[in-house]
C-alpha cells in the first residue's frame, strides 16, 4: 500500500491525513468529473504533481487547509478543495483549480490527499464511521488508473514542472535565485519561496 | 509541600495553534510588550520554527484590536518576504493566520550578536588602562557583517525601526570550523563567528527616506554605547562596510550627523 498516513505537527489527533502518488494516470476526466458532481465517495484533493516542488511545499498547503478547517472559516466546498487553493500564492480560486487542481488531458501525476475527519452528526452512527487507510486505499486503487509511486521527494522531482512552478509563484527575476549557482540550493531556496508566498497568500 | 515539582503550568494560556499535540512541546522564549515568542515546530517534528503570537488585548475594543493584530502580523510578514527575495538575512515565513494572530518563521540558532559581542569583550581587562595591543579581527569581522546586512535592509527599501544588537542573531555556519580562526584565540573567536540574521521586523516599515535609515543607524549606534560602551569606538566599521553595500549610504551618513545632533525624533513636541 503506497497510502501514506502523514503525521503533522499541531493537528489534533481525530484528524488523519493520507497521501498518495499516482504516475502516468490515464482518467482524469473520469475523476475530474466525480469532482464537479461533487460525488461525495469522491472527497478529495487531487492535486496535480507538475506544479508541486516537495513534500514540504505540499505539507505545507495541507497544514494550511486543516487549520482553516479548524478555525472554522473554509472559503471553499471542504478541506480538500481548500488544501489545492492554499498551493496558490493568490486568493483566486479558479485559479487554484486550474493551476494545481486535476485537468482533464493534461494531468499525468497525480498527488491525492485525504484529510479524515471527526464525524460530525453524531446521530448516523452507521455511515459516519470513519474509514480506515486500507478502505480508502482500496478505493482509490480501484478508481484511479495509475502507478501507484511512493510520495517521495525524488518522485515529486521527476513530475514538477518548473516552468509551470516557477510562474506559478513568481520566482522569475527573484534575485536571491539568481545570484546561487548550486542546484540543490536553488530548489530549496525555491521550495521556501513557494512556501512563503502561499503563507502569506493574498497578502 | 513541595515534594514533587508542579508541572510546569505555563504562565501564560498559549494560543490555541498551539494546543494541538506536536512531537515537543512548545517553549515560551521571551515575551515583549505586545507578543511573545514560542519555539515549536512546523509540519515535522525535524523542522523547528518560531512562533510569533499577538495575544488579543482586553483593553482594546475587540474589533480595533482584531483589526491591528491582523495589520501588524501582514506586515511584518509581508516585510519578511520582500527581504527574503532579495537575499537579505532574516527568517523565512513559514505559515500564519494574521486573523489569529500567529506567525510562523524559520528558527535560527546561535545567540544575539549582544551575547557574542558581550562573550568577547569580558574576557578583557577594564579599558582606561593601557590594553595590550590583542587581534581584534573576529570581532571587526562582525562588525563588518553587521554593517553589510543593514546596509543590504536598507537597500532592499525596509527600515527596521529597533535595529539593537539583540535583535541580530549570529547563526554558527554550517561545517562548523571556520578557516579564518587563528589558532590560540579559537575559542574566544568562536563567539563572534557566524551569519548575522536580523531578526524581529515588529516595528519594521518599508521606506526609502534617508532620513528613516538614518535613525535606523542611530539607534543602532546608541544601542551599541549602551549594551557594549567598549565596542563603541568600532562603531566607524559597521558604517564602513553598510557604505561598501548601500550605494545611497552617503547621504545616509550625512543625515546620521543631523540626527546624531537632534535624537531620533524628529519633532521636539512629543
Amino acid at each position: 500500500m503506497t497510502l501514506e498516513k502523514l503525521d503533522l505537527e499541531h493537528i489534533p489527533p481525530a484528524y488523519q491525513v493520507y497521501a498518495a502518488l499516482f504516475r502516468n494516470v490515464s482518467n482524469a476526466e473520469f475523476l475530474h468529473a466525480q469532482l464537479l458532481s461533487r460525488n461525495s465517495d469522491f472527497e478529495y484533493a487531487f492535486i496535480d504533481a507538475s506544479s508541486v516542488i516537495s513534500r514540504l511545499h505540499l505539507l505545507s498547503a495541507v497544514y494550511s487547509a486543516v487549520n482553516v478547517l479548524l478555525d472554522g472559516t473554509l472559503r471553499t466546498p471542504n478541506v480538500h478543495s481548500e488544501i489545492v487553493v492554499s498551493m496558490n500564492i493568490s486568493n483566486n480560486i479558479a485559479d487554484a483549480y486550474r493551476r494545481w487542481g486535476i485537468t482533464p488531458g493534461k494531468t499525468k501525476d497525480l498527488i491525492v490527499v485525504k484529510v479524515v475527519q471527526p464525524p460530525t452528526a453524531p446521530q448516523d452512527d452507521a455511515s459516519a464511521q470513519i474509514p480506515p487507510q486500507q478502505a480508502i486505499w482500496d478505493h482509490l486503487k480501484e478508481h484511479v488508473q495509475g502507478t501507484p509511486t511512493p510520495l517521495t521527494d525524488a518522485e515529486i522531482a521527476q513530475a514538477t514542472e518548473w516552468p509551470k512552478v516557477r510562474k506559478y509563484y513568481r520566482l522569475n527575476g527573484v534575485p536571491l535565485l539568481d545570484r546561487l549557482a548550486d542546484p540543490q540550493e536553488k530548489l530549496r531556496q525555491s521550495e521556501q519561496l513557494a512556501i512563503m508566498g502561499m503563507a502569506l497568500r493574498g497578502l | 509541600m513541595a515534594a514533587v515539582a508542579p508541572p510546569t503550568e505555563p504562565q501564560f494560556p498559549l494560543p490555541k495553534v498551539l494546543t494541538y499535540p506536536a512531537s515537543t512541546p512548545p517553549s515560551l522564549i521571551t515575551q515583549g510588550a505586545e507578543g511573545r515568542v514560542y519555539k515549536t515546530t512546523h509540519l515535522l517534528a525535524s523542522r523547528p520554527c518560531a512562533l510569533k503570537y499577538r495575544p488579543p488585548k482586553p483593553y482594546r475594543h475587540p474589533i480595533l484590536d482584531a483589526r491591528l493584530t491582523k495589520a501588524r502580523i501582514s506586515s511584518e510578514a509581508k516585510v519578511l518576504e520582500r527581504c527574503w527575495r532579495d537575499g537579505v538575512p532574516v527568517p523565512a515565513v513559514y505559515a500564519m493566520d494574521p486573523a489569529a494572530g500567529w506567525m510562523m518563521i524559520e528558527w535560527i540558532e546561535g545567540i544575539p550578536v549582544r551575547v557574542g559581542i558581550n562573550g568577547w569583550l569580558g574576557e578583557r581587562p577594564e579599558d582606561g588602562a593601557e590594553t595590550p595591543k590583542e587581534d581584534e579581527t573576529p570581532l571587526v569581522d562582525l562588525m563588518k557583517r553587521i554593517g553589510t546586512a543593514v546596509g543590504a535592509l536598507h537597500r532592499t527599501g525596509v527600515v527596521h525601526g529597533d535595529l539593537t544588537t539583540s535583535n541580530m542573531m549570529l547563526r554558527p555556519r554550517q561545517g562548523g570550523q571556520l578557516e579564518n580562526g587563528c589558532a590560540g584565540d579559537e575559542d574566544r573567536a568562536k563567539v563572534v563567528e557566524g551569519d548575522v540574521i536580523l531578526i524581529d521586523f515588529g516595528l519594521a516599515t518599508q521606506s526609502m527616506s534617508d532620513e528613516d535609515r538614518a535613525v535606523d543607524l542611530y539607534v543602532l549606534e546608541r544601542a551599541f554605547a549602551s549594551t557594549h560602551p567598549r565596542a563603541e569606538r568600532l562603531f566607524a566599521v559597521v558604517l564602513g562596510s553598510y557604505k561598501a553595500t548601500f550605494k545611497k549610504a552617503p547621504s545616509v551618513l550625512i543625515k546620521l550627523e543631523d540626527v546624531r545632533l537632534r535624537g531620533r525624533k524628529r519633532s521636539m513636541i512629543g
